[in-house]
């Protein structure tokens, strides 16, 4: 990545947030970076999710400001759902919609925000169907570049985790969005599957996407990062590039992380 | 060799059901005979059947049986589409003030319709509310529509359930892709919470048609209406009002076996996930 063209791509100033007096962030301060790839570690309860889920306002701040398109999303008077489009999030527990198809998964948003977009129930017929046509030929596309297009009509309730891990990654991909939020893509999945999430993953690194990732994986936060944050106690508590976080940790605290974890 | 020893214990382990059953057979055979006897039961079928059959009584029964049904599933019907809206209203986060007024009037509605008899909300619902906004509706239409708003109150609980049962995530990922959160209730939370709740809907079904049975008294024709009308006009009350038991048994006992099918084949479908 190169420091010369940085362009910020969120913005984030003194977050905090409380659950009833628990203080779980603590005021973070931090930016990602257009084309960033960012690792996020820390002990448990850490509040690494909490900082995730504050990303595209899963959950609401209770101090701070998070800006993203111009705006302060963590103000509650904007409307964060034209933001969440362009801010894809990957579970760890998938969270495939039970009662759709994997092709369905796929195209729900993309269909609905489009038809919005073009007038919602005003829309005409041709416009929906065109906009229907669309969305499927690229979902498609999506399952083929995973391998998966002959699920297409499947329940989610029928396939293996990776393979549910893996189309979350490509619902949340469908709607183009500008960076891509994970929270333990790995950690749900058996063994045996776990690679096939995280070769996907990477790719995705490679092509330029911007990525946020809160991980237990270790060499694979080093591997695909260009920067790892530790957290500890509700603050970021060290942020470095990889080799210098796990070849020279600065903070005492992380030091005792690492030595634990690898 | 197996078949046999299940027979036996078959045997062994119901003997006294068997036994009970039989009693009660006996029981029953011997009330009839007494019955049929003592107060002259030819006379009275005799009575029934004319009535029923040369005159006008199994009209008024077909009208009243294409009512109860028109009332009980409409009424069921716009309880869903009520029921449903309360339950997205009652979980919608609390952060501004109409949400909260909002969910003050749903449960001022549920507390009014769950608290008072149903044949007084009909009977003030009938004679007094809509005509005073001015909707002289025929008596089976208010009906569908008092009988609606009545199971609406009581779906909506029933609603809240479901939608409680279905796992926090489905909604996250929905909003997580822009969904508004009226969209994602509707396309992914609630028709899941509605499969949760199939069966329990059947029986709220069940319940409805029973209650339904108060219709006559703003004068619409059901069943009910249908046998008592036969009853007060050719003075026999015996054999309509039997009948009109048997009846209610029946079609119960059908919608009740639909649901543990419907039930039956919800678990299967669970079991192959
Ligand atoms: N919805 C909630 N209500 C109350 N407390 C919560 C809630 N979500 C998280 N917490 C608490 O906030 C703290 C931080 O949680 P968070 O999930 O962000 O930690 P984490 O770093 O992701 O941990 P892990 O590695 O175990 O996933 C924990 O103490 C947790 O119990
Ligand atoms: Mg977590």
């Amino acid at each position: 990545m190169n420091a010369e063209n940085k362009t910020p791509l969120i913005e984030v100033k003194g977050l905090v947030k409380r659950f009833g007096n628990l203080v779980v962030l603590n005021g973070i301060d931090e930016t990602i970076h257009k084309g960033e790839k960012v690792s996020i570690i820390g002990p448990s309860g850490s509040g690494k999710s909490t900082f995730l889920r504050c990303l595209n306002c899963l959950e609401d701040a209770d101090g701070g400001s998070i800006f993203f398109g111009g705006e302060d999303i963590a103000d509650r008077k904007v409307d964060i759902n034209k933001h969440r489009r362009h801010m894809g999030m990957v579970f760890q527990q998938f969270n495939l919609f039970h009662n759709k198809t994997v092709l369905e998964n796929i195209m729900l948003a993309p269909v609905h925000l489009r038809i919005k977009d073009a007038g919602g129930l005003f829309a005409s017929r041709a416009t929906k169907a065109a906009i229907r046509e669309e969305a499927k030929k690229e979902a498609m596309q999506l399952l083929r570049r995973i391998g998966l297009e002959d699920k297409a009509n499947a329940y989610p309730s029928t396939l293996s985790g990776g393979q549910k891990q893996r189309i979350a990654i490509v619902r949340a991909l469908a709607m183009n969005p500008q960076v891509l939020l994970f929270d333990e893509p790995t950690s749900a999945l058996d063994p045996e599957m776990v690679g096939e999430v995280l070769d996907l993953i990477k790719e995705l690194a490679d092509e330029g996407m911007t990525m946020v990732i809160v991980t237990h994986e270790m060499g694979f936060a080093r591997e695909v990062s260009d920067r790892i944050l530790f957290m500890d106690g509700g603050v970021i508590a060290e942020s470095a590039p990889p080799a210098e976080l796990f070849g020279n940790p600065q903070n005492p605290r992380t030091k005792e992380f690492l030595s634990k974890v690898l | 060799m197996e078949q046999a020893s299940k027979k036996q214990g078959f045997w062994k382990n119901h003997w006294m059901d068997v036994l009970a059953i039989l009693a009660v057979i006996a029981l029953v055979i011997l009330l009839a005979v007494s019955v049929y006897t003592r107060f002259n039961f030819a006379k009275k079928w005799g009575i029934f059947y004319n009535y029923f059959v040369t005159n006008r009584g199994y009209k008024d029964l077909l009208t009243g049986m294409k009512n109860t049904a028109l009332i009980s599933v409409l009424g069921l019907l716009i309880g869903i589409v009520i029921g449903t809206v309360i339950a997205i209203i009652k979980v919608i986060p609390p952060y501004k003030k109409v949400t909260r007024y909002a969910q003050k009037v749903c449960n001022v509605y549920v507390a009014f319709f769950r608290g008072t008899p149903i044949v007084v909300q009909l009977l003030v619902g009938y004679y007094i509310l809509l005509p005073l906004i001015g909707l002289s509706l025929p008596p089976v239409t208010s009906c569908m529509l008092i009988f609606g708003l009545n199971s609406g109150a009581y779906i909506s609980e029933i609603m809240r359930g479901g939608i409680n049962s279905v796992d926090a995530g489905q909604l996250e990922a929905a909003r997580a892709v822009g969904l508004s959160f009226p969209v994602s209730m509707l396309k992914i939370v609630v028709p899941q919470a509605i499969k949760n709740i199939l069966p329990t809907l059947g029986n709220e079904f069940i319940a409805l048609i029973k209650e339904t049975a108060i219709v006559g008294y703003v004068g619409a024709m059901d069943i009910t209406k249908a046998f008592q009308d036969q009853g007060s006009n050719s003075y026999e009350y015996m054999i309509p009002y039997l009948v009109m038991a048997l009846l209610y048994i029946v079609i119960v006992a059908v919608i009740a076996g639909l649901v543990k099918l419907m039930e039956r084949r919800l678990a299967k479908n669970e079991r192959r996930k």
